[in-house]
């Protein structure tokens, strides 16, 4: 819970003479006195050293994104399908964990990740999801083999984008809480793989992804507002936790197997975390 | 003062600038604060909670949350927080800083900027399951449990749904906007985030009672006055103290001049209300549709005559009308106040009709001496039944107001 967030009453009225002021007293309509919005902050060795790991955590997932995705079209173009199909979730992991960072190249996250419905013609449907399909739905991998090298070629682009991506630690920390967001909007409704049911890997790398960001920041964080920094790993470790309900094996249970209750327990053990985390970039400095 | 505004200095500063807001709402609602008219700002602080006595408003907004915390500090650190946003809120002034920085999603979530709060109350509650929860006493506090607070019991015709009943803690939000009540739960969740989940919730866009006589009597989905024979603010104090506020002397001392809150979410069969004649409907209730007055009488405000009879020697208001079960004359003296609101969820897509019906809230001293008894013949006897199903069913002891002073909390004489 966001105590720490909340601000005596007397600061309203402090604010509000500010704003006042600021806004030139008679102006009835102004209702902000706007500043120019920056979004950057000064540079210090520390957040320098936590953005160049942070780039060399994304350069290390892209890697094994294409290792993994190449593993994944040589048993598509095998017409291989139980391999294909026991690879597919394995295959997209280190994407989701870097989802944001991806989806700042251009075309190359709707090549890579379109759903079905996802306003592409279906001629052009490319990707994970198109193979799911036809795994999952068509059970055969007919027609496959060109999207599966097209899949290969896309992730090769993104590796070698990934290498010089440039970051502040504002975009990493909004990343982290971006993630979430992911998780929110699809893999709790079971919308991402919504013909493997495979959600919940998915919904581990995102979280996996938030969580290095966090663990980048957190030595930052700690001198600005430990008691932040405690709630942040502490909400952490509950979404693992609550999570780990659902480990079978090395996996995950199948989405299906989800009741309304799981979902909503799983929904609000991430709201819990992404509500605090969104502090994050506020608190980079001291 | 100074440190407050030292944060604030130092906010600004820091990102180069933040964005103070507030502006003109914030000051019309300041001025407005001294007013208690009604036009726009009902007290936080008082005696009691605001949102029972104070006059009704026309929407809620109703919330009951899901504690995750086993901790009790945690709980009162909550409450701590809540209560300082539902001050500000109420005031009309915003939940936290009004300084917004571009790195951070602000405080606030800014819908109600530029509205006026509209009347906004809110009022918290304590459920049962907050004392003890399947036998466990989660946060030390079993042996605080008031004795009127004790779980309903299962009640005759209950098709109660545990998915949409009950909870830890819950809010009330009542005003004139529905975009100021919805503000104020949004807000109020997101500061429960980490610590509580809402379990479950529900909108009402129309009041179904009067809790001051100088409202005109509202109606119902079924289209007949309600609220006629309610409690009112303008009854004496020995009429609130009897049958409203608890006393420390019923076996919990920190629920002295507070309150306890049925609610129930009660689903209309609309369309089976809609091809019954109206004679029928009104001798369900017991009253006339159009003018609100009992069957034998004239005015809205007479008295029924539970005594008469027609030519054929029948009771003219029905052995089994609403207001016959319901009446205070027939029950021993017992009454309640109603508070409660119409709603629709919109479409029920398995039956293919309107989901709509009263979401009926009652405060009371005690509901197992109260709402109980009243709904026990209801729910056996009442000719209503053919028309309605209680689908929700809540109990919360909501504890008395706080008077405006710094470390004063809703609940502090509970969780202090
Ligand atoms: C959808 C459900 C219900 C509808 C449509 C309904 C409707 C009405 C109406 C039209 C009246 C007459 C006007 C008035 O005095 O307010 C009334 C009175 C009353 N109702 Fe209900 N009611 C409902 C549920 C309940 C429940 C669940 C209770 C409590 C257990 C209750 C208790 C009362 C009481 C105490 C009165 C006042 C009786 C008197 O003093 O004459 N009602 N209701």
């Amino acid at each position: 819970m966001i105590v720490t967030r909340l601000v005596p009453l007397a600061a309203t009225l402090t604010a509000l003479l500010l704003a006042l002021v600021a806004a030139g007293c008679g102006d009835e309509k102004s209702e902000t006195s706007s500043a120019p919005p920056v979004t950057n902050i000064a540079m210090t060795p520390e957040l320098t050293a936590a953005v160049d790991d942070y780039r060399e955590y994304v350069a290390d997932q892209a890697d094994d994104l294409v290792q993994r995705t190449t593993e994944f079209a040589e048993a598509v173009k095998n017409d291989d399908i139980d391999e294909a199909k026991r690879l597919f979730a394995y295959a997209r992991a280190p994407f989701e964990t870097i989802e944001p960072v991806a989806g700042s190249f251009g075309d190359l996250d709707p090549r890579i990740d379109s759903r079905e419905n996802d306003a592409v013609e279906e001629q052009d449907w490319t990707g994970f999801h198109r193979i799911e399909k036809a795994l999952w739905v068509d059970g055969s991998t007919d027609g496959m083999d060109e999207v599966a090298d097209t899949l290969v070629d896309d992730v090769k682009e993104l590796q070698t984008q990934a290498k010089t991506v440039e970051l502040t630690p504002v975009d990493m920390a909004a990343g982290a809480t971006d993630l979430l967001g992911e998780v929110s909007k699809g893999k709790i409704t079971g919308e991402e793989d919504r013909y493997s049911h495979t959600d919940l890997y998915d919904f581990q790398a995102n979280v996996d992804g938030s969580k290095q960001v966090f663990v980048l920041l957190k030595p930052i964080l700690e001198q600005n507002n430990p008691q932040l920094a405690d709630e942040i790993s502490q909400e952490f470790d509950d979404v693992y936790a609550a999570l780990g309900d659902y480990k079978r094996g090395d996996g995950y249970v199948s989405y299906t197997e989800l009741t309304d209750a799981d979902t909503k327990k799983l929904s609000q053990s991430i709201d819990a975390l992404a509500e605090p985390l969104s502090q994050l970039a506020a608190n980079l400095q001291s | 003062m100074s440190i407050t505004r030292k944060r604030f200095l130092v906010g600004a500063g820091l990102v180069g600038g933040g964005i103070a807001v507030g502006g003109v709402r914030g000051l019309l609602a300041a001025d407005e604060a001294g007013a208690d008219d009604g036009t726009g700002h009902i007290a936080f602080h008082g005696t009691h909670q605001a949102g029972i006595l104070t006059p009704q408003q026309d929407r809620l907004h109703f919330a009951a949350f899901d504690l995750t915390t086993s901790n009790v500090k945690e709980v009162r650190d909550l409450m701590r927080a809540w209560t300082e946003a539902a001050a500000a809120m109420t005031a009309g002034a915003l939940v936290g800083s009004d300084t917004w920085q571009p790195t951070a999603p602000p405080d606030d979530t800014g819908e109600a900027l530029g509205l006026l709060p509209n009347r906004l109350t809110i009022t918290f509650g304590f459920g049962p399951s907050l004392f003890r929860a399947d036998g466990e006493d989660r946060f030390g506090l079993a042996r605080r449990m008031p004795p009127a607070l004790k779980p309903l019991p299962d009640l005759p015709g209950d098709e109660i749904d545990r998915a949409i009943s009950h909870g830890d803690l819950c809010v009330q939000a009542c005003s004139d906007d529905p975009q100021a009540a919805f503000h104020a739960v949004r807000n109020l969740a997101r500061i429960a985030r980490g610590v509580a989940v809402l379990r479950w919730s529900q909108l009402g866009f129309g009041r179904t009672s009067s809790t001051s006589q100088n409202q005109q009597t509202p109606r119902n989905l079924m289209g007949f006055k309600d609220g006629t024979n309610n409690i009112t603010a303008e009854e004496s104090d020995a009429v609130h103290r009897k049958h409203v506020w608890a006393d420390s002397g019923d076996g919990a001392d920190w629920m002295h001049d507070g309150s306890y809150m049925v609610t129930r979410r009660i689903r209309m069969l609309i369309e089976v209300w809609d091809r019954a004649s109206l004679a029928d409907q009104e001798q369900t209730i017991g009253r006339l549709k159009a003018s609100g007055a009992p069957i034998g009488g004239s005015g809205e405000h007479d008295d029924p005559d539970f005594k008469a009879k027609d030519d054929k020697g029948m009771p003219l208001i029905p052995d089994a009308a609403h207001v016959r079960i319901a009446s205070p004359d027939n029950n021993r003296g017992i009454r309640m106040l109603r508070r409660g609101y119409s709603f629709t969820d919109g479409f029920d897509d398995q039956l293919g009709q309107l989901d709509a019906g009263l979401f009926f809230i009652a405060y009371q001293r005690n509901p197992h001496k109260q709402f109980v008894p009243v709904q026990r013949r209801l729910g056996a006897n009442d000719q209503l039944n053919e028309y309605i199903v209680h689908r929700s069913s809540g109990l919360f002891a909501v504890p008395p107001g706080i008077p405006d002073r710094p470390g004063r909390f809703i609940g502090d004489s509970l969780l202090n």
